[in-house]
């Protein structure tokens, strides 16, 4: 069974393949049913091969395929171990249901197939990325994924602003790229070899600290990139600019948590480099404080959920910086179920009122839309972290982790603490803006609830909201003990043993938790929204301008410099070559063609005076004369 | 006085200067194709001249190459003179310059 995992890549693959060619024949709606069983079927054959590592039937394996670079000794090799089992069900699992809902949510588009090639080609891709037997497959997977989050970004590219947040994805992760790459290179230098086995299990005798600080930390750079921490968040929330069923994929099951599971994946090195974990927990923790005071302020419906996510990711961060990394996975687990389900709903929102996503022209939908509202009501409880629902669990765990292991980190918690009652406020102010209050749509709107294929991935999803906590509480470790043999070799941070502590601290975050909802409830179901005026909104909603200091610090002098080698080195030194050499070509010519006087007798005079030359030549040199 | 080669190689010599003249200078088409001619056969002269007093029969055979090829040449280039002078009812080579550079 673990020899044929090639199987769960190859199924998407294939079908992104059939539907570029047949996509358009096949039509609406058979290409996206064609997609959708690919990564179903992707799912149950994962579900089916990954069951044994419960019971312990089934222990992790290294499957080569092929021989791949051999003069570096790389194969392409998949690893199958529970770390890629938990990735691979989030992945199909959660894409399958995107696939499902994008049957529905595309409907009529001139570009259908199409649209279903690219969401197989992202899922075949990051599951290149999380089976990965070693650096080099994971590279791979690692740039397919940039280039069809590309792809769906700018899916409709006839819109300038789609098609330059795609541009803006794909470059702000190629200096993500740059650091992974560069990081392969550091390990391969240091073990001459990329295999994830040898690496790791050698990793203490071969690296040095320093090493390992360097090597980890360019990690963190490609772990910023894809996963949209600081400094290199900005590409998420333009990302918006894709469909929204891509807006689920990307920020739940695929992409942004490819840089949580590689940190996850690579423990064994962060565990030599105390300063980088450091580093990297609090790179996550200010991501996710960050991000969070950015959501306030929002107005549109998607670009609330988009700094969540880079905010909930920043948590995932913190929890794999710290060496927790059950907690972060975990939190990847359940954030990919409540996230999917979240923007799934606000797809289905934006889908009812005709592709309206500002929030101050919404409201009142509970009564419209009555699946989707009760859906989003139990993804709202999810992720504020209200008990019992899933994001509750998760995100104590990754906060009792920090506040057991003390120092530092001990502030990070805090800080991490305060983000769960931003979280509560702003969520609580997008459901209500969204469907509570008074409706303050136009006349000409007439909202509906969506169509069965777009609502019954919401049910699903809203069900493993709500239980998907159950993977791993405190007195029933499931998740932890099912990760084990993944995290063999490091040593993990966990929450405080006793139960008690571990009890006080989720009843002070749910205290904030249920501070924060309050607060916005009393301010957002009222009648009239408030005014959110004031400097803290006004410097909130432009996200603290990061994006026009990019621009100014960045993007300005790279056209300047552009523009210069444009006229300057372009226009002067490579077109003064090419100029200068034909006028040289055409002056010869020039002179030259007065030889060319048409007359016959000059011509036999010059022929005549040539013979007469070679005659004398001819006879000095003989000796002759 | 006898008639040594060497007259016959100065008689040739004389008609091909004076050919050479005529070409270069006359600027009638009709002249200066005569005047070729007679470069020409001032060369058969020196080959005939030379197989003569040689007694080699190689001089003569060039010789008759020479003949062959300059009738045919005689043939192509009056045909190509006379269709000038049907366009242009002239034959000063001097006016057909339209291939000046």
């Amino acid at each position: 069974m673990t020899d044929l995992i090639w199987l769960l890549i190859a199924l998407p693959a294939v079908g992104a393949a059939v539907l570029v060619f047949l996509g358009r024949r096949l039509g609406e709606p058979g290409a996206g049913w064609l997609a959708t069983v690919t990564v179903a079927a992707s799912f149950a054959f994962a579900v089916v091969s990954g069951v044994g590592f419960v019971g312990g039937t089934v222990h992790p394996a290294t499957v080569e395929l092929f021989s791949w670079i051999p003069a570096l000794g790389v194969d392409a090799t998949l690893l199958w171990d529970p770390l890629a089992v938990t990735m691979t069900l989030v992945v199909t699992g959660v894409g399958a249901l995107i696939h499902l809902y994008a049957i529905g949510y595309m409907h009529g588009d001139p570009r259908f197939g199409r649209f279903f090639a690219y969401l197989n080609l992202f899922i075949a891709s990051m599951l290149t990325l999380v089976l990965a037997g070693n650096f080099a497959v994971m590279f791979v997977g690692w740039e397919l994924v940039g280039l069809s989050s590309y792809l769906l970004i700018s899916f409709w590219f006839e819109r300038p602003s789609a098609a330059a947040a795609g541009k803006k994805a794909f470059i702000v992760n190629r200096i993500g790229d740059w650091g992974f790459l560069v990081a392969l290179m550091v390990i391969f230098a240091a073990f001459g070899t990329l295999d994830f086995g040898t690496v790791f299990g050698s990793a203490p005798e071969v690296l040095s600290v320093g090493t390992a600080t360097v090597i980890t930390l360019l990690l963190l750079v490609g772990a910023t990139g894809k996963s949209a921490q600081l400094p290199l968040y900005v590409w998420l929330p333009d990302a918006m600019e894709g469909p929204t069923p891509v807006s689920a994929l990307i920020h739940a099951a695929t992409m942004v948590t490819a840089g949580v599971y590689m940190i996850a994946r690579t423990g064994a090195l962060f565990e030599l480099a105390p300063v980088s974990q450091a580093i990297v927990a609090t790179v996550g923790v200010l991501t996710a404080l960050f991000a969070a005071t950015i959501a306030i302020s929002q107005r549109d419906i998607k670009r609330v959920l988009a700094y969540s996510t880079i905010s909930q990711i920043g948590y995932m961060i913190f929890g794999v910086g710290m060496a927790a990394y059950t907690a972060g996975m975990f939190h990847l687990v359940t954030h990919a179920f409540f996230k999917a389900l979240l923007f799934l709903g606000a797809g289905s929102v934006i889908h009812a009122l005709g592709g309206e996503q500002d929030m101050r022209k919404m409201g009142g939908l509970r009564t419209v839309m009555p699946v989707t509202f009760w859906t989003m009501v139990i993804a709202w409880l999810a992720i504020s972290g209200v008990f019992p629902l899933a994001g509750f669990w998760s995100k104590d765990e990754i906060l009792g982790a920090a506040f057991a292991k003390g120092g530092l980190y001990t502030g990070l918690w805090a800080i991490g603490l305060f983000t769960a009652f931003l979280t509560a406020f702003y969520m609580t102010r997008w459901l209500a803006m969204t469907f509570l209050g008074e409706p303050r749509w136009s006349d000409d709107v007439h909202p509906h609830e969506s169509p069965w294929v777009m609502t019954g991935p919401l049910v699903i999803l809203a069900f493993a909201s709500t239980f998907a906590g159950a993977l791993n509480t405190p007195w029933r470790l499931a998740l932890e003990r099912f990760l084990e043999p993944s995290f063999e070799l490091v040593t993990q941070s966990l929450p405080p043993e006793s139960i008690g502590v571990v009890a006080a601290l989720a009843g002070l975050s749910l205290v904030l938790v249920v501070l924060g909802i309050v607060v916005a409830w009393r301010r957002y179901t009222t009648a009239e929204l408030p005014a959110e005026a004031g400097r803290f909104w006004y410097v909130t909603l432009h996200g603290y301008w990061v994006d026009d200091l990019y621009g100014r610090v960045f993007v300005l002098p790279g056209k300047a410099l552009s523009a210069w080698f444009a006229a300057v080195l372009d226009g002067t030194v490579i077109d003064g070559i090419v100029n200068g050499l034909g006028r040289t070509v055409r002056g010869f010519g020039a002179a030259m063609s007065t030889l060319q006087s048409g007359w016959v007798r000059s011509y036999a005079a010059v022929f005549g005076g040539g013979v007469l030359v070679l005659l004398v030549w001819t006879l000095v040199h003989g000796g002759v004369i | 006085m006898t008639l040594t080669a060497g007259w016959f190689m100065g008689l040739a010599a004389v008609l091909f200067a004076l050919g050479g003249a005529g070409v270069l200078l006359r600027r009638n088409a009709l002249v200066m194709f005569m005047s070729i001619e007679l470069m020409l056969n001032a060369v058969n002269l020196t080959f005939v001249a030379a197989s003569k007093a040689l007694g080699q029969v190689e001089g003569q055979v060039a010789t008759l190459f020479v003949i062959v090829v300059a009738a045919a040449e005689v043939t192509v280039g009056l045909a190509i003179i006379v269709a000038i002078f049907h366009r242009r009812a002239s034959a000063d080579v001097d006016e057909f310059a339209e291939l000046r550079g």
